[in-house]
């Protein structure tokens, strides 16, 4: 049917992207500490020493926790199995409220507190105009 | 097969269909962007910035589609030797790379609102940073290699290394914690984008489509003059 020279090239193709994936696999598997783009408060809790690097620390504001004093504002980020509280001060975006998702960075002070030098909101995939988000709500 | 086609009977559609392409597209676009920027609702969270989705999720469609179509047409022309191939992958390219580039900077324009910065170093970002990046890489091949054979196997070899990182993009959001949310569109399940907010995300898509068509058949075009030139007189 095809002739020696398709195959061969064929197989040639074959091999290059078997390879390249299972490299790359294996590079992306051995990364998966820095591919993250933020650590959950689980995560946190988890590891053994606290490390004095700059590092992003994600998951949900959790309800009724925000507090603002005069220079800086108090928040707990869950992850609905633990938490972690956190201090900022500066400007939040505009996104950043009570139940939905935040990421911060800065540093750890201990496993329980952590100072932000940077607050991000983080948008869910959810769309929706207002009319139907408050009939939602009513439900 | 494809070896044989004759490049008179192509070009005399390619020469004419831009045209018909240009009209059809001004019209999809009006449409989508009167749908997209004055009917369409605005967010119940992010107000009037989730227009710039109606741009930026087309954008990122349309790219990650050409630089699939090229890399399978590039293989397929590798192993098989059709130079027809080679010559749609090259004209594909530029509005590919457009288009990458578009998702890249509306999502920059996005972010600032949104999440508070304008650019992340999360997996989604920075993997479709890399996709920028092989475009450059596959034109700038087609511009620096002017043996035939040569151009064929390195632009061949580009596709190949850059497909891989095609699934990293799509699934990065679902395999690691990324800033960038999770796909709101699923064939599989129901969509969490608003009904009326995915009908002018559809025009836009469509719209976007033409417009590469349009660049496509203008590229195409202007290779088959230059095969005509050199008096060759099949691809």
């Amino acid at each position: 049917m095809y002739g020696k020279k398709v195959k061969l090239r064929f197989l040639f193709v074959s091999l290059i992207l078997i390879t390249l994936i299972l490299s790359i696999f294996l590079i992306l598997k051995s990364l998966e500490e820095n591919v993250v783009y933020f650590q959950s408060p689980t995560k946190i809790k988890e590891t053994s020493e606290i490390q004095r690097k700059k590092m992003r620390i994600g998951g949900m504001v959790k309800e009724n926790s925000i507090s603002i004093n005069s220079n800086e504002i108090v928040f707990v980020i869950t992850d609905f199995k633990n938490e972690i509280n956190v201090t900022y001060s500066g400007i939040v975006p505009n996104l950043f409220e009570e139940g939905k998702g935040v990421v911060a960075e800065g540093y750890l002070k201990d496993r329980n507190f952590f100072i932000a030098s940077k607050i991000l909101a983080k948008h869910d995939e959810n769309y929706m105009p207002p009319e139907v988000k408050a009939a939602l709500g009513k439900e | 097969m494809f070896k044989y086609f004759e490049p008179n009977k192509i070009f005399s559609i390619t020469s004419k269909a831009p045209k018909y392409v240009l009209i059809l597209f001004v019209i999809v676009l009006t449409i989508g962007l009167v749908e997209s920027l004055v009917l369409s609702p605005e967010d119940y969270k992010q107000s009037h910035s989730v227009r710039i989705m109606y741009v930026h999720v087309p954008a990122a469609w349309i790219t990650l589609g050409i630089f699939s179509s090229i890399t399978l047409l590039s293989v397929i022309g590798y192993i098989f030797k059709i130079k027809n191939f080679f010559l749609i992958s090259k004209s594909l390219a530029p509005s590919g790379f457009i288009f990458c580039i578009i998702a890249l900077v509306t999502g920059s324009i996005w972010g600032k609102p949104t999440w508070g910065t304008w650019w992340a170093w999360d997996a989604r970002i920075t993997s479709m940073l890399i996709l920028a990046l092989f475009y450059g890489i596959y034109l700038l091949a087609w511009r620096i290699y002017h043996d035939k054979d040569q151009v064929f196997k390195v632009t061949s070899i580009i596709t190949i290394i850059g497909i891989i990182n095609v699934p990293i993009i799509k699934y990065s959001v679902d395999w690691w914690n990324t800033l960038h949310q999770p796909a709101s569109i699923n064939i599989l399940s129901k969509s969490s984008i608003h009904s009326s907010m995915l009908f002018p995300l559809a025009i836009m898509t469509a719209a976007f489509a033409l417009f590469s068509l349009l660049i496509f058949l203008m590229k195409y075009n202007t290779e088959l003059i230059k095969i005509k030139n050199k008096g060759l007189d099949r691809l």
